[in-house]
């Protein structure tokens, strides 16, 4: 595949690719078609794509409702408005019913650039996560993301997968033995000093990192988290107990995200030192996105520079 | 299946309201007000209305039932019990840690509802993804959904309003319990939300008001409801909250609170009368 493609694009691809072959699958969206690419699915299948105007609580509600029936309803706009301004009626529509509804909420993190706070969702994960039996996932690059999206129609629950707005080198489509599974990591580099657990646009950086490690004569291992929860325990605890150390990387808030589920794992089953990396307690900003990712400090030199630290960490 | 007299359907919504405030009492927690209140348009929708199988709760062409005011589970899982889903014994549980009868309606561990609810305003938007899915697949039951005037204060009542009618669901028909009285009072000193009618014809809807309590209006109004094409309807119910039970009618003070034995005494001996009036004639 390789080449740069942002995650929303493989995902409106992938909706139309896969349509024919599940009849039950049907988009909603609340007005943003176009930025969060469900145009192409609404232009190639008209009868099964629901624009619910700027209404996303709603939107939730109604792909509830379809749900009971056995539809497979994707529930599309920005990270802000379905797992933020629909939280609820997620929480109590959706989740305590336990039906089968995908949240989808494109532009996640604030690489959304321009827009500014409003519309960057840092706590996407932390809402979502908090959900009894909410599954979450944030995949890294357009391979990914496509076979997210099949995982995502082949699983009976309710899920919430974030999407960037941004273009994203694909890698996951080189690695040896790649296979997706929901609620299963992917160790995209061996390490042994250290291990970096990222999710999203921020596993792409923690190779980056690995390799500036890598020239100061660091080892370290690189976990793309595409499911955030549930956290693949294994790969974490494995991890903590092989390089002693860990860092995790999030373009979220480092409240309630992969960060703190990490921290969680690891302070009770095998305790080692965790630092997270994410934004601060602190709202985004306009700029353009990657001059907004590096104010926030979301580089690959910062996970370098954390890496570092919490090798000096280890006793 | 034989379809039920005027006389029997009232006998069923006086039972509803019996077993309703008994299991209140029993649990000393639940909303007796808008249960009573909704009690006879849930008896005609489930024994004169709709088309399901008690014994199939799952049938995938069954006529759909959202009660968006969930807060008035008593009176719908009165109605399940007195259908047949499941015992009349379960309602002694509503509310109880020992049992799955959840305070407000729960499609998971209760038979025969189709969609749980009780956060305010989301029911109405579920009812619409069921009546969008009937004509998606070319199915041809039914959506009904019952919502509270007080709830209606939510704003994404409106959204479903205006997604009900963008989709013209005439498969759709949604009832507005007008009982007039919301937990902080009068539902017009707290939020007014006349006029209804007009509220719903502006957002494209069929809009019949009628009596809520009277049967044979229920019922024309539900054939009108499926002779419409075209758009939802909406069925605007003035109904008295706490009826059926004296010292309950017109007291918001009732929405939400249990009677005591004293008082359950008294409601049971007049519901009582109402049943004994209803299976003698």
């Amino acid at each position: 595949m390789a080449g740069k493609i942002a995650t929303r694009t493989a995902y409106g691809e992938a909706l139309v690719e896969l349509a024919p072959e599940y009849p039950e699958l049907v988009v909603l969206d609340a007005d943003l078609s176009g930025a969060t690419k469900t145009n192409s699915f609404a232009k190639a299948f008209p009868e099964r794509f629901f624009d619910c105007g700027i209404a996303e609580c709603n939107m939730t509600g109604i792909a509830a409702g379809m749900a009971t029936t056995g539809l497979k309803p994707f529930c599309n706009s920005f990270a802000m408005f379905t797992a933020g301004r629909a939280y609820e009626q997620v929480r109590n529509s959706v989740a305590y019913p336990g039906l089968n509804v995908k949240i989808v909420g494109s532009h996640g993190g604030v690489s959304v650039g321009e827009d500014g706070a409003t519309h960057q969702c840092i706590e996407d994960f932390a809402l979502m996560r908090a959900i009894p039996g909410m599954t979450v996932l944030c995949p890294c690059d357009g391979n990914e993301m496509k076979k997210a999206v099949e995982a995502l129609l082949n699983y009976d629950g309710p899920a919430y997968m974030r999407l960037q707005r941004s273009d994203s080198e694909i890698f996951t489509d080189e690695l040896d033995g790649y296979d997706f599974r929901i609620g299963k990591g992917v160790c995209v580099r061996d390490g042994k000093d250290v291990t970096i657990i990222a999710t999203g646009l921020m596993v792409g950086r923690a190779i980056k990192a690995a390799e500036i490690l890598e020239g100061k004569g660091i080892s370290a291992r690189v976990i793309d988290m595409h499911t955030i929860k549930p956290l693949d325990e294994e790969i974490v605890l494995k991890a903590a107990s092989e390089t002693g150390c860990i860092v995790t990387s999030e373009e979220h808030s480092v409240i309630g995200g992969l960060g703190e589920a990490v921290c969680g794992l690891v302070s009770e089953k095998c305790p080692v030192p965790v630092l997270r990396h994410g934004v601060m307690d602190e709202f985004g900003r306009s700029g353009k996105a990657e001059e907004v990712l590096q104010y926030y400090g979301l580089s690959c030199e910062k996970i370098a520079e954390m890496a570092e630290k919490a090798v000096s960490l280890k006793k | 299946m034989e379809k039920l007299s005027e006389r029997e359907l009232r006998l069923m919504a006086a039972k509803g309201r019996l077993m309703a405030v008994d299991a209140i009492h029993e649990a000393a927690s639940g909303h007796p007000g808008g249960s009573l209140s909704c009690m006879d348009i849930l008896s005609v929708l489930y024994f004169d209305e709709m088309n399901i199988r008690p014994d199939e709760p799952n049938w995938e062409d069954r006529d759909r039932f959202v009660l968006s005011k969930g807060h008035c589970a008593p009176a719908l899982y009165s109605m399940l019990a007195l259908k047949g889903y499941f015992p009349k014994e379960d309602l002694k549980l509503l509310r109880s840690i020992k049992g799955h009868m959840s305070g407000h309606p729960d499609m998971v561990n209760v038979k025969g509802i189709d969609m749980s609810t009780g956060s305010l305003g989301q029911g109405l938007s579920a009812a619409v993804g069921m009546a969008v899915s009937a004509k998606l697949k070319g199915k041809d039951y039914r959506t009904y959904a019952v919502c509270g005037d007080g709830e209606i204060d939510e704003g994404q009542i409106w959204e479903a309003a205006m997604a009900a009618a963008k989709w013209k669901l005439d498969n759709l028909c949604a009832f507005v319990d007008v009982n007039g009285l919301q937990i902080d009072g009068k539902t017009q000193d707290v939020m007014p939300t006349e006029p209804l009618d007009e509220k719903f014809k502006a957002f494209n809807w069929h809009v019949i008001k009628i009596d809520g309590h009277d049967y044979a209006d229920i019922r024309s109004a539900l054939r009108e409801a499926r002779e419409t094409k075209g758009q939802p309807t909406a069925i605007i119910a003035a109904t008295t909250k706490g009826k059926g039970v004296s010292f309950m009618e017109n007291q918001a003070g009732w929405h939400g609170k249990a009677p005591g034995d004293e008082q359950f005494e008294i409601a049971e001996n007049e519901l009582m009368a109402q049943i004994k009036e209803l299976e003698v004639q």
